[in-house]
């Protein structure tokens, strides 16, 4: 059976090899190929998972060595695999929206010539991610920490013709980068505190590190996260990534890579516990992407922004249960599934609507939709209903664990997280139900696009939305069934927490509020943001020229200036560096050492000399001078 | 004594002269005559390079294959030859990389002629005829070849030096003969100029290290150790029987390490390097930046390490902060370039910044990751530079700002460039993330602080490299670009195998690390370093587990 859990990486990884090697021949059936090779790691993934069910709570890790990957002296790096509760979860999750998404794909990519790349690269991040949630060691971790980058970059810059596109995909791949020098500064830290970087090996000896070094360790795993998982302060490369093709979004800017943070702190959770600086680090992080993202949320008018502002609201929720220690570990993760299924829905919505309005991504050119697109919109409906933490939808029961959980921290930090929690709560619900009346309700306030298809090219023409076809449907109202039951799901009896434990450990905490009261006031929190919002967009005419707005509007639109400060403090600094080097490097240290040179050996003159056209006669004498060196030497042997 | 590692040196040799020697003529089936013999022989110098490699025991003695005959015997000069791990591996880099860096330079000496797409013919008053231009090129690369290989398995420091020198004549020929000519009207003076620039470096190392090898024979002499052979020096200073009076052992630590930093090259020796790589062909520009310069930093290991002990842990400090302020200063100094080659030639000195700290900070992890960065530096580079290569001769320039959107009409080139880029940022997965992380984690041990700042180079290596793909690759297509050709089966032949070696020894360098380790552990003993302990060991299980 565990000779299965490679299979789960092959799979895929053998499909992105045939895509992207393959030729043309693929060009008709790859992307199926590629569905195939998702589905056929699912359905490992399902095996795996029963297999596992059927073991006791204590006996359901597995290890699989492949083999000695970097065998040098006092330093040990495997190739291999660990199985367990976590990791399946996660395979699940990733398998099985990912081939929801491939399925997707097929139809939405349908017209682009270069679809078996996008479907090779889809497969190449289904294997990259997969060995991050499967990695035994954080050294293998970081190979699909960066593979799925990789798969990021790729596929944000699919488009690569579009400057747009690229310089986004550029973007992603960097501020991930100063995250990962934080996963390998960690790596460092715990090759020297231990001698390895297994998880096994970190986490049986943590206890005998000192805090500090715990906390530097733990301080190192955040950097990381917040690259991955768009957290302050290295959010800013989401929003952009939006370039992408919408199912890259949904899958990986939403439903899988960037909660890999996530996943990195929950896993990491040994030295975490140990380490209440590091902890109380996450939970800032935390907090402040929720409101951050949030507010981004609700300024964006470009629909596909606003769910990304959405998606770093969600994992900063996400991350500040992770920060909670034992008391939040699994309702991070619950969150984290159940979010994979409504916000990959949304997407999946989002990206449905542009397909139906000849991709057009500015809400307040829709209006109206509802009536044009009914799969999309009550899909689209029921995941906005799991988002906003509907009673008895997916979102209720993981969202309001979290807010219990931030209560139940206890002391003063406990009331400022709850009462964070909760307002998140209320502008979640703001700024969905901005987008769900901006798109689907009201007037229609469509406008002509450059039509870029058919015999009419170059003229402008108005959309004419309809119905996207059965693959790209068919996706989006399963993904609605998760959206709708599967918090309910993990709820019942416990099962999800009962289900996580083992691993994550997990502790009631005291909360100062009974639970009921804490369900009624998130309730409430969400009614109020849902009320506001219907009175400022559910009513009247929805100008299709954004107003001037507040000075914060116009921060938030602008994601809180974010792009504005990396500018000042980083880009132009370093630009000003750079190019100040190449000026000293010519003039100053080349000049030096000319100068130097000639002082010593009159080299000056010399090089004048040459440079005036003596390099042939210079050369041919310095190989005869060296010949006369070698002879002389030579003849010396008879001496 | 087998005369295996004679055979290896003196095929390449034997083939640079028969080279230069092929009647001349500028006719298409001459000049395919003598490029064919050129790449035969590189060829079979590979074949004698793998038997190497495959002869080499593991478990045995560091110095395997050993000959040994007299040559200056007044001065206990001998032409001894011996292969060790860290040698074999870059004996194999070597060999590997000049057949394809001749495939990859198949009408770089006559632009204008065969398939190359752009050139000028070549102007008057070269340095070679044009009837010879041919074959002067190739014999040039294979005269490098055997003086390289001379140059890794000489263990007799005087038979070192006379191949370390001599190697930078045929170079000169190269760098100063033959360029790409897209550097615009002042192309041939500025490739003169680089020339120069690089003998004059390179032989003033050398003179400092001629006088530091004489001291060291005097030192030695005085002692009873009248002889050049590194094995004896090593193994009487390790012995104490051969004892240097600190400054003295100071002083011509000095005197070697100057010159092997100037190769290297470390900062703020390194300015002769962008001129040469931006200068020369692609090709010639691989010979030394992937091939040559790890002679430098070869000899550093062999012979700063194994004949100065005390002083290389003396010096460390100095030369590890240079190697730092080297990674740093020259991939920001990458991030700066409009040159696509001068922008590889400074994340190559970057990149040497990181060998030489794996080197010097003296721990298993970092030196044999500093070894294994020879290799990978070696591989991941060629591939950047030889695609940058036949980019360039499509466009006939060399500026960043003059492609734009050529992944719309050549997708393989820029897939290839992308994947050489990507090996460029040491992307886990690929061979030089191995390399990397080693030496990070070897200096990190010792030295937090060091290791930390060289973390920088990571994310600006992401930085020069992803710019550099952007602004040539992606966005709309330039009209100047717009006919361009994709890779030919050629420089496929070029670009593919490249590519495997990436990835075979970024998912299992086992081959290389086992090849390399017995010859790191050597090194470390001789200069008295063990590796630092963990704090709270993990106890190790044995073997690999597997419930």
């Amino acid at each position: 059976m565990n000779s299965l859990i490679p299979l789960l990486v092959a799979a895929p990884l053998a499909g992105a090899a045939l895509l992207l090697l393959g030729g043309r021949v693929l060009d008709r059936f790859g992307h199926w190929l590629g569905t195939l090779a998702a589905a056929l790691s699912f359905a490992f993934g399902l095996v795996l998972f029963f297999d596992m069910l059927g073991r006791p709570a204590d006996d359901r890790a597995v290890h699989v060595k492949l083999f000695s990957w970097i065998p040098v002296a006092g330093f040990r790096a495997d190739a291999a695999f660990q199985l367990d509760q976590l990791s399946i979860t996660f395979v699940l999750l990733i398998t099985g929206v990912g081939t929801l998404i491939h399925l997707y794909s097929v139809g939405y990519m349908a017209h682009d010539e270069r679809r078996r790349r996008f479907f090779g690269y889809l497969n190449l991040f289904l294997a990259a991610m997969l060995i991050l949630v499967l990695a035994d060691n954080y050294l293998l971790l970081y190979v699909g920490w960066e593979g799925v980058g990789l798969a990021s970059y790729l596929l944000i810059g699919f488009w690569q013709h579009k400057p747009s596109a690229a310089t986004a995909a550029k973007k992603a791949f960097l501020v991930n980068r100063v995250g990962d020098v934080g996963l390998s500064i960690a790596i460092m830290l715990m090759f020297t505190q231990f001698g390895d970087f297994s998880f096994a090996g970190v986490f049986e000896n943590a206890p005998q590190a000192s805090q500090g070094k715990l906390t530097a360790i733990g301080l190192m795993l955040l950097l990381a996260a917040c690259g991955k998982s768009a957290q302050v302060p290295l959010q800013s490369w989401l929003g952009d990534a939006m370039e992408g093709p919408t199912p890259v979004s949904a899958l990986i800017h939403a439903a899988t890579m960037v909660t890999a943070g996530v996943y990195l702190i929950t896993r990491s959770h040994a030295v975490f516990d140990l380490a209440p600086d590091a902890q109380t680090a996450v939970v800032c992080v935390g907090a402040v992407t929720l409101i951050f993202g949030a507010v981004v949320g609700c300024a964006k008018d470009d629909i596909k922004k606003a769910l990304a502002g959405s998606t770093m609201s969600q994992i900063g929720y996400m991350v500040l249960a992770a920060g909670l220690g034992p008391i939040g570990y699994v309702f991070a993760i619950m969150h984290l599934v159940t979010h994979g299924f409504f916000k990959a829905g949304l997407f999946l919505g989002a990206g449905s609507v542009m397909h139906g309005m000849d991709d057009e991504v500015n809400m307040r050119h829709y209006g109206g939709l509802r009536k044009y697109m009914p799969i999309t919109f009550v899909t689209f409906a029921l995941g906005y209903l799991a988002i906003i933490g509907f009673p008895f939808l997916s979102g209720y029961f993981s969202k309001d664990k979290i807010i219990e959980a931030a209560f139940a921290k206890g002391g003063t930090e406990g009331w400022i997280l709850g009462l964070v929690t909760l307002v998140g709560a209320a502008v979640t619900a703001f700024y969905m139900t901005r987008v769900m009346l901006l798109t689907f309700f009201g007037q229609k306030r469509w406008r002509p696009t450059a039509d870029t298809s058919g015999s009419a090219a170059g003229e402008e023409r108005m959309p004419h939305p309809h119905e996207s076809p059965a693959s790209m449907t068919v996706p989006m109202i399963l993904l609605a069934f998760g959206s709708v039951f599967a918090g309910g799901l993990f709820t019942l009896n416990s099962s999800f927490l009962r289900w996580l434990e083992p691993v994550t450990g997990h502790s009631e905490g005291h909360s100062p509020l009974p639970s009921g009261v804490v369900t009624g006031l998130t309730i409430a929190c969400m009614l109020a943001g849902v009320g506001v919002s219907y009175l400022m967009y559910g009513r009247g005419e929805v100008p299709v020229v954004p107003p001037i707005g507040s000075p914060l509007t116009r921060a938030a639109r602008r994601d809180l200036l974010q792009d504005d400060f990396n500018h000042a403090v980083l880009v132009r600094p370093g630009s000003a560096l750079a190019a100040a080097l190449v000026y000293f490097d010519i003039k100053g240290l080349d000049g030096f050492v000319n100068g130097l040179a000639a002082t010593i050996g009159g080299v000056s003159s010399r090089l004048r000399r040459v440079q005036n056209g003596y390099v042939r006669s210079y050369a041919l004498s310095m190989f005869g001078g060296t010949l006369v060196l070698v002879a002389t030497t030579l003849l010396m042997r008879s001496a | 004594m087998s005369a295996l590692l004679t055979a290896t040196c003196a095929v390449p040799a034997a083939g640079a002269v028969l080279t230069a020697a092929l009647p001349a003529g500028s006719s298409e089936s001459r000049r395919r005559a003598t490029k064919a013999v050129a790449l035969t022989v590189s060829a079979a110098t590979l074949a004698l390079a793998g038997l190497v490699a495959a002869q080499f025991k593991t478990g045995g003695p560091r110095y395997q294959l050993t000959e040994q005959h007299a040559w200056i015997r007044s001065f206990g000069i001998s032409f001894s030859l011996g292969v060790d791990g860290i040698g074999a591996v870059l004996l194999l880099l070597t060999a590997v990389l000049v057949p394809l860096v001749m495939l990859a330079s198949w009408h770089d000496p006559t632009p204008g002629t065969g398939d190359s797409v752009t050139g000028a013919p070549a102007p008057e008053g070269q340095t070679f005829e044009s009837k010879r231009r041919t074959q002067a090129f190739f014999a040039l690369i294979l005269a490098v070849e055997a003086m390289v290989i001379v140059s890794f398995l000489a263990t007799d420091v005087f038979l070192f030096y006379v191949f370390f020198e001599a190697m930078l004549i045929p170079l000169y020929f190269l760098i100063g003969g033959f360029g790409d000519r897209a550097g615009g009207p002042e192309s041939d003076r500025q490739r003169s100029y680089a020339a120069v620039k690089f003998l004059l470096y390179n032989l003033l190392g050398g003179l400092v290290m001629l006088a530091a090898v004489i001291g060291l024979y005097v030192v030695a002499q005085g002692q009873g150790f009248g002889t050049f052979d590194l094995q004896t020096l090593t193994g009487a200073i390790a012995d104490g029987k051969l004892v240097i009076n600190t400054n003295a052992e100071r002083a011509l630590f000095l005197g070697f390490f100057f010159a092997f930093a100037v190769k290297a090259p470390l900062w703020p020796l390194h300015t002769w390097l962008p001129n040469a790589m931006g200068e020369a062909t692609a090709g010639t520009a691989v010979l030394i930046t992937a091939v040559v310069d790890k002679v430098g930093t070869f000899a550093m290991l062999r012979f700063c390490l194994g004949l100065f002990p005390d002083a290389s842990r003396f010096f460390a400090p100095a030369i590890l902060v240079l190697s730092v302020i080297g990674i740093v200063y020259g991939a920001l100094l990458a991030v700066g370039q409009k040159d696509i080659k001068r922008l590889v030639a400074y994340a190559s000195i970057s990149h040497f910044g990181f060998i030489i700290l794996g080197i010097f900070a003296m721990t298993s992890q970092g030196q044999s990751g500093a070894t294994l960065y020879m290799v990978n530096h070696g591989i991941s580079t060629a591939l950047l530079m030889l695609v940058a290569g036949f980019l360039i001769s499509r466009r006939g320039s060399r500026l960043i700002a003059d492609f734009g959107g050529v992944q719309k009409v050549a997708p393989v080139l820029a897939g290839t460039f992308l994947v050489g880029g990507l090996a460029t940022l040491s992307l886990p997965g690929l061979a030089p993330f191995v390399s990397e992380f080693l030496v990070l984690v070897g200096t990190f041990t010792r030295y937090p602080a060091l290791g930390i700042v060289a973390t920088l180079g990571i994310v600006l290596a992401a930085l020069y490299v992803l710019v550099l793909y952007q602004r040539t690759m992606t966005g709309p297509v330039k009209p100047q670009v717009a006919g361009m050709a994709d890779l030919k089966a050629r420089e496929l032949l070029v670009a593919v195998p490249l590519i495997a070696l990436t990835l075979v020894f970024g998912v299992y360098p086992k081959p290389l690390t086992d090849l390399v380790n017995p010859a790191v552990a050597d090194t470390l003993s001789q200069v008295h370093k063990t590796d630092p302990a963990p704090a709270h060991p993990v106890a190790v299980p044995a073997g690999g587990e597997t419930k």
